[in-house]
């Protein structure tokens, strides 16, 4: 099975784009409450990560990239800083934060392609993380730029089964960030 | 003190202040209703559960305390998803309290099971769904304490059946913080140099407009908004939700703006320079098409929730405060009020121009549906309680009649919810009892909620229902009339089918029914000499009776159409 041609639409390099990072009440039904708002008020989410938050188990981080062209972050920041289990809202613009993100990939491999491989496994600073006589898996945990990158290269080879995590972000140092609401 | 769950939520109401629950019980329910017995807490056995929601939602808007509704799991809950999402549109705080299947069976597709929470998520301020039979207090204290601060809104607390018969020990959360909502901080304070700059923008006007909304009555600002209105002089308008906020007897009110507004309500607001937001959002059927709304008006928005503030229209001052704290630093930040007096010589000979019209009250055999509205008016108590349904007789009962005080009008503003009327009649007349309650209504909402007259005759509740029977749903039938060549699909219900006055008295009401001006003047005055059992009145009224003035829908306010007797010959 050959993976569909990557586009670049997961990368938001060409939109408008901020990252919001959102602190909430670790409670089920979460993330329901958020993916439900965007949903109905038809604002866009480029990609979304979620974890435990460092300070207490009590609450989680959420890291949103999302489409400021879709509607004016303002609206966004709003309506999310309604939900009752939103404690706190921080706009890191991608200028002021660092950002990384995963990237996971399976490249099938043959003799022709392995040397061309591994030269950009290796120019790109991923890791080689599993492989067995047919196929590779590698890493890369990179700025989303770089992992666009990677990808793209990767889509010259024949096969390959990709996934990236979306990213997450926090407040470049010595530049404080945005509080928006809390 | 051990407690079961349901004893816990029962006490946990009353620790609320509830007086009056409206709801019908069901499998999922059953442990609470049972502790209920014992509770001086006055429960209302509705006979359909949108009732008890639209019941609790009249209360709520007649009194300013939060309407408490509590239904079964499943089929029990989805009946009051209706009134759930109309009081969201309105801000109406709400708590309902939905039973549930017990935990362990969740999501297993148990008898009567469904995802009330899920179904409600976007459509209430918040909901909970109840884990422990401990956490009943936190979850219920936080239930109103959302549902009734901050912008107001409807609540759901969903409770499983094992929960609530399982035992806890007692205990009540003393302070804000034992609610344990970190994320939710309703108060805000009114920043001065915000109202400083908007002082600066009122005393720099030529043709400021009070535009006041909904939230005016929410925050109980009417004698704040009187003073200030009378302190400056600015022409009044107020929306649909905001009938009551400000006495319409006063000569500084234009009226109700939008769709069905008066023509110098929509046409100050159209050729403003400022207009002063109080609790209003910009609804559309306020600003007609958007891009030709108020194109010379600054703005000033006044809102408690701030993702209003450029939401559809761009404001140049935003205070995000309660209406009240916010029309008391105007009044302190503005030192001289502007000159107004060429502003009020143009909105003075709009309203000689075009003042609200019909055709003659004489009509063959027929009653004019706005001379219904203006007879019960005057020969109703002053302060009495109109509730309204949805369509044309909703827009005529809000304007011909006088409102003077808040919560004298009580309607589907946001939602427009056929069948609000009856019911919110019935919850209005349970929170004010010595209020006169009149229900205008339509004979298609008729149909919708009826049946809660049997609730009302039953739990006596002596509300009077003025059906504009027009055999029509008539508000359909007019965009149709007057947008789709008159080609009539589906808008015919018939003026005798059915018999209202023999539907009323098999509800135990009395039916009066009335289709000259003298019979009608006589219904009238019987339904309010009858003080124990709800009347019921079919008036017969024209169907070809058209709202006017009318903004045809997707036009610009300027497009405002008024009464034939008006228009320009040409
Ligand atoms: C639940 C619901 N269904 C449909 C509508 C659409 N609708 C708006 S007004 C109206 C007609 C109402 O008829 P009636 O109660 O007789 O009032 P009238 O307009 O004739 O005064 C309809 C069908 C609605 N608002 N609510
Ligand atoms: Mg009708």
């Amino acid at each position: 099975m050959t993976p569909e041609p990557i586009e670049t639409a997961a990368s938001p390099a060409n939109i408008t784009h901020h990252i919001l990072s959102v602190l909430v009440e670790n409670k089920a039904g979460v993330l329901a409450r958020i993916a439900g708002l965007f949903a109905r008020r038809g604002f866009n989410i480029y990609s979304l990560a979620v974890a435990p938050a460092e300070i207490h188990e009590r609450f989680s981080r959420i890291t949103i990239v999302v489409d400021a062209d879709s509607a004016p972050l303002e609206q966004i920041v709003g309506q999310l800083n309604k939900l009752v289990n939103v404690v706190d809202i921080t706009d890191l613009s991608p200028t002021d934060a660092i950002e990384r993100e995963l990237l996971l990939a399976t490249i099938t491999t043959n003799v022709d392609v392995q040397t061309n491989l591994m030269e950009v496994i290796a120019r790109a600073n991923a890791a080689i993380v599993d492989v067995d006589a047919h196929a590779v898996t590698v890493a890369l945990a990179a700025t989303p730029q770089a992992c666009d990158d990677f990808e793209r290269t990767l889509a010259g080879f024949s096969q390959v089964e990709l996934h990236r995590t979306g990213r997450v972000a926090l407040p470049r140092l010595g530049r404080p960030a945005n509080p928006l609401a809390e | 003190m051990e407690l079961t769950g349901a004893q816990a939520l029962i006490k946990s109401l009353e620790m609320c202040g509830v007086e009056t629950i409206f709801g019908l019980p069901g499998g999922a329910i059953l442990p609470v209703y049972d502790p209920l017995i014992d509770s001086p807490i006055r429960h209302i056995l509705v006979r359909h559960e949108q009732g008890a929601g639209h019941m609790a939602e009249g209360y709520a808007l007649a009194t300013g305390k939060p309407g408490v509704a509590m239904v079964t799991s499943g089929p029990g809950a989805t009946n009051i998803v209706t009134p759930i999402a109309n009081a969201h549109m309105d801000s109406t705080p709400l708590v309902v309290i939905t039973g549930q299947v017990p935990t362990s069976s969740i999501g297993s597709d148990a008898f009567q099971e469904c995802d009330i929470t899920g179904i409600t998520m976007g459509i209430t301020k918040h909901n909970f769904l109840l884990q422990s039979a401990q956490d009943i207090p936190r979850v219920v204290a936080a239930a109103f304490h959302i549902a009734t601060t901050g912008r107001p809104g409807p609540v759901l607390v969903d409770i499983p059946k094992d929960v609530a018969q399982s035992t806890m020990t007692w205990w009540w959360p003393e302070t804000i913080e034992e609610l344990d909502l970190p994320g939710y901080q309703p108060t805000v304070s009114v920043n001065t140099q915000d109202a400083k700059d908007a002082a600066d923008l009122i005393a720099a006007a030529s043709r400021p407009v009070l535009y006041v909304g909904g939230g005016t009555l929410k925050s109980q600002a009417t004698a704040e908004l009187l003073a200030f209105a009378e302190r400056t002089n600015i022409p009044v308008v107020t929306t649909l939700m905001a009938r009551g906020a400000f006495p319409d007897s006063h000569v500084q009110h234009l009226g109700m703006p939008g769709m069905h507004g008066m023509y110098t309500a929509v046409m100050a607001m159209q050729r403003s320079d400022l207009l002063i937001s109080l609790g209003a959002r910009f609804d559309d059927r306020v600003t007609g098409r958007l891009d030709g709304f108020a194109p010379e008006a600054k703005i000033i928005h006044v809102d408690i929730d701030a993702a209003e503030f450029n939401k559809i229209r761009r404001a140049d001052v935003t205070l995000q405060s309660n209406v009240r704290d916010a029309i008391e630093a105007l009044d302190a930040a503005l030192v001289t009020p502007p000159d107004l007096a060429s502003w009020w010589t143009t909105l003075r000979d709009w309203q000689e121009r075009y003042p609200l019209a019909y055709d003659e009250p004489e009509n063959k055999g027929l009653l004019r549906p706005q001379a219904v509205v203006e007879a019960i008016y005057e020969r109703s108590a002053p302060g009495t309680i109109v509730a309204a349904g949805v369509g044309q007789h909703q827009m005529w009962a809000a304007q011909h009649w006088k409102y003077e005080s808040a919560g004298t009008w009580i309607n589907s503003g946001g939602a427009g919810t056929m069948g609000f009327g009856v019911p919110a009649g019935i919850g209005a007349k349970v929170g004010r009892p010595d209020a006169t309650v009149w229900v205008i209504d339509g004979d298609g909402c008729f149909q919708m909620t009826a049946q809660e007259l049997v609730t009302a005759r039953s739990e006596g509740i002596p509300i009077k229902v003025a059906i504009l029977n027009n055999a029509y749903l008539g508000m359909v039938r007019q965009w149709q009339e007057m947008f789709y060549e008159e080609r009539y699909s589906e808008v015919y219900l018939s003026p005798d089918l059915p018999d209202y006055v023999k539907w009323a008295e098999a509800m135990g009401c009395v039916g009066l029914r009335a289709t000259t001006p003298e019979e009608m003047r006589a219904a009238i005055d019987t339904a309010n000499t009858i003080n124990d059992v709800p009347v019921v009145i079919d008036f017969r009224t024209d169907s070809s009776e058209k709202v006017f003035p009318m903004v045809p829908s997707g036009a610009s306010n300027d497009g405002i159409v008024v009464h034939h007797s008006q228009r320009d010959p040409s």
